[in-house]
């Protein structure tokens, strides 16, 4: 057997474990409380494949994906609040919502490189300005942001309580699941593959005639819809949306878990996820005073060395092996 | 595709890359470009791209004037060119550069679902892999390409795009012996109605391909003719071919 379809057939096998493994974690799960951080990571890592999108296929670095987290749970939570908490319409808010505000934030299209990312970052923190202006508390809940958030009611199946943490699992299981497969088949297609080309050189894609603006739109809005579709999970599973999720610090998060755990692979930014996802509660629940604290330090620097030792990412580990 | 330039005028700042150049190929026509290095030949093939726009003077292609398109409605066109440095995707395979470009012609670039027309679309790769005697290079990325195999892929790439009218800018260049026959053979193949406009410093390319060659110098267009002619003219022995000092 050759070394790639050995690599391929122990990817599907640990894809499979892995499969196994989040779905049997409410089973052996010690209690509530880990079972919340499992939908924590998991959403976490619904936002992460989104940015992986941008970051690792198309080569756009977005450094204000924080902003469509935040429109979806802004909107999710409105909706859910004022209208209805029925779970079909609540996805499509949220969707919706990441969309919009990606079509707001295409002005940052013009430029590449690290001034795309510097002109995302600054979108983001507009945003994040206006989520915590004390002038608009009346709609948006100012600093505070909104609060008392109902999880949603599925459909044909009122009767499941969201509010207990092993349904509330299952659903952000099946929305991760859904949105993995989802984007593991827009980068297996033409599309996908158009977004590499632009990625490793765009003005050679203008040259065979692809209007690159127009691709690197669609991604900047799908990767915004499903970064939407994130934060309105996010907001049901917190119970509210604070202006804290579209803080430059929620975008960095992201960046981490994509280049921790290996861009350009999906599997990579969702495993990178669930560990900063861990490592921010392992680190911020160290019993020396102090140093809980500064996680974020922490974390940093567990992030320079998987960036200086394990270039590639953790995902990039498996491929080296294989390769 | 027959192609004109207008009076094109290309200013950096105080320096005319390109002055008044009045540059027509007919269609089918194989056209070389010669001249010393910073003559303007790169920044006319720019111009007529779309890469750069004029500072005055208008480009058309086929008889209408498409002075304000954009580069990839230009290709679209029919237009397509090689780079003198190459420009493949680095971390894309052989195979992969080509759909690329495959894909483009047959305009399902944006197609988000893997579709039936892949299969099509992978069969011409091999194909044209075949063709240009590279198929054991098909999973090679291209970053590890040699430099002779990057310059034929660069090729290949434009080709697979069957252009209407070819830009190659230098596509012989660091070539071996081998290399060059190999691919001046590829060129001549191309079907006649296929417009070729090229750039070269091998003057025994330029003549093995080109019908007619025309002479930049300082960005002015001052010889058009023959190879023969060429070869005669006083004033390109002067500036080119290291005649007289």
């Amino acid at each position: 057997m050759s070394r790639l379809r050995r690599f391929r057939l122990s990817r599907w096998l640990g894809q499979a474990a892995f499969l196994l493994f989040l779905l049997t974690v409410p089973a052996w799960a010690p209690n509530r409380f880990w079972i919340n951080v499992a939908s924590q990571a998991l959403i976490f890592a619904i936002f992460a494949m989104s940015l992986d999108l941008l970051l690792g296929y198309a080569g756009m670095p977005s450094f204000g994906h924080a902003a469509f987290y935040a429109a979806g749970a802004y909107a999710g939570a409105l909706w859910a609040l004022h209208l209805s908490p029925d779970l079909l319409p609540l996805l499509s808010i949220g969707l919706i919502a990441g969309a919009f505000l990606a079509l707001v934030g295409a002005l940052a299209l013009r430029a590449r490189g690290i001034y795309f990312l510097m002109l995302t970052l600054a979108f983001a923190q507009v945003v994040w300005s206006v989520l915590s202006n004390n002038q608009l508390a009346s709609v948006l809940g100012g600093d505070i942001g909104l609060i008392g958030v109902p999880r949603p009611v599925l459909p044909f199946a009122a009767d499941v309580n969201l509010f207990r943490p092993a349904n509330f699992y299952f659903l952000t299981l099946t929305v991760a699941a859904i949105v993995y497969i989802a984007l593991a088949a827009v980068v297996a297609s033409p599309f996908g593959h158009t977004l590499e080309g632009i990625r490793e050189n765009e003005g050679r894609m203008e040259s065979l005639g692809y209007p690159t603006f127009r691709y690197r739109l669609a991604a900047f809005i799908i990767a915004g819809a499903l970064a939407g579709l994130a934060g309105m999970l996010g907001g049901s599973f917190n119970f509210s949306a604070t202006p804290a999720t579209a803080f430059w610090t929620t975008s960095g998060l992201a960046m981490i878990a994509v280049i921790m755990g290996g861009s350009r692979s999906l599997v990579g930014p969702a495993a990178g996820a669930i560990v900063v996802v861990l490592l921010q509660l392992g680190l911020s629940s160290l019993p020396a005073r102090g140093l809980a604290e500064r996680w974020q330090l922490l974390l940093g620097l567990v992030f320079i060395a998987v960036v200086l030792f394990l270039p590639g990412g953790l995902y990039g580990v498996l491929r080296r092996r294989a390769a | 595709m027959n192609l004109s330039t207008n009076s094109v005028t290309v200013r950096f700042g105080a320096v005319a890359a390109l002055q008044n150049v009045s540059f027509k190929v007919a269609s089918g026509e194989r056209r070389a470009v010669i001249g010393p290095n910073g003559a303007g030949k790169t920044t006319l093939f720019d111009v007529i791209t779309g890469q750069r726009r004029p500072t005055s003077g208008r480009v058309l292609l086929d008889d209408a004037d498409v002075t304000g398109f954009s580069v990839w409605r230009r290709a679209r066109l029919g237009l397509a060119r090689t780079f003198q440095r190459s420009t493949l995707f680095a971390n894309l395979t052989v195979a992969e550069n080509l759909a690329i470009a495959i894909r483009s012609r047959l305009k399902v670039g944006s197609r988000i679902w893997p579709s039936r027309v892949e299969r099509e679309v992978g069969a011409e790769v091999s194909s044209r892999l075949e063709m240009a005697g590279l198929p054991a290079l098909r999973h090679r990325l291209a970053w590890r390409l040699g430099h002779g195999e990057r310059r034929i892929v660069e090729i290949e790439l434009a080709l697979a795009r069957d252009p209407r009218l070819l830009l190659l800018d230098e596509p012989m260049a660091g070539l071996s012996g081998a290399e060059r026959e190999a691919a001046v053979t590829r060129l001549r193949a191309l079907p006649e109605a296929v417009t070729v406009i090229l750039v070269e410093h091998d003057l025994d390319v330029v003549f093995a391909i080109a019908q007619r060659v025309s002479v930049l110098d300082h960005g002015v267009l001052i010889a058009d003719g023959t190879p023969v002619e060429i070869r005669a003219n006083r004033r390109v022995q002067e500036v080119y071919l290291g005649g007289v000092d």
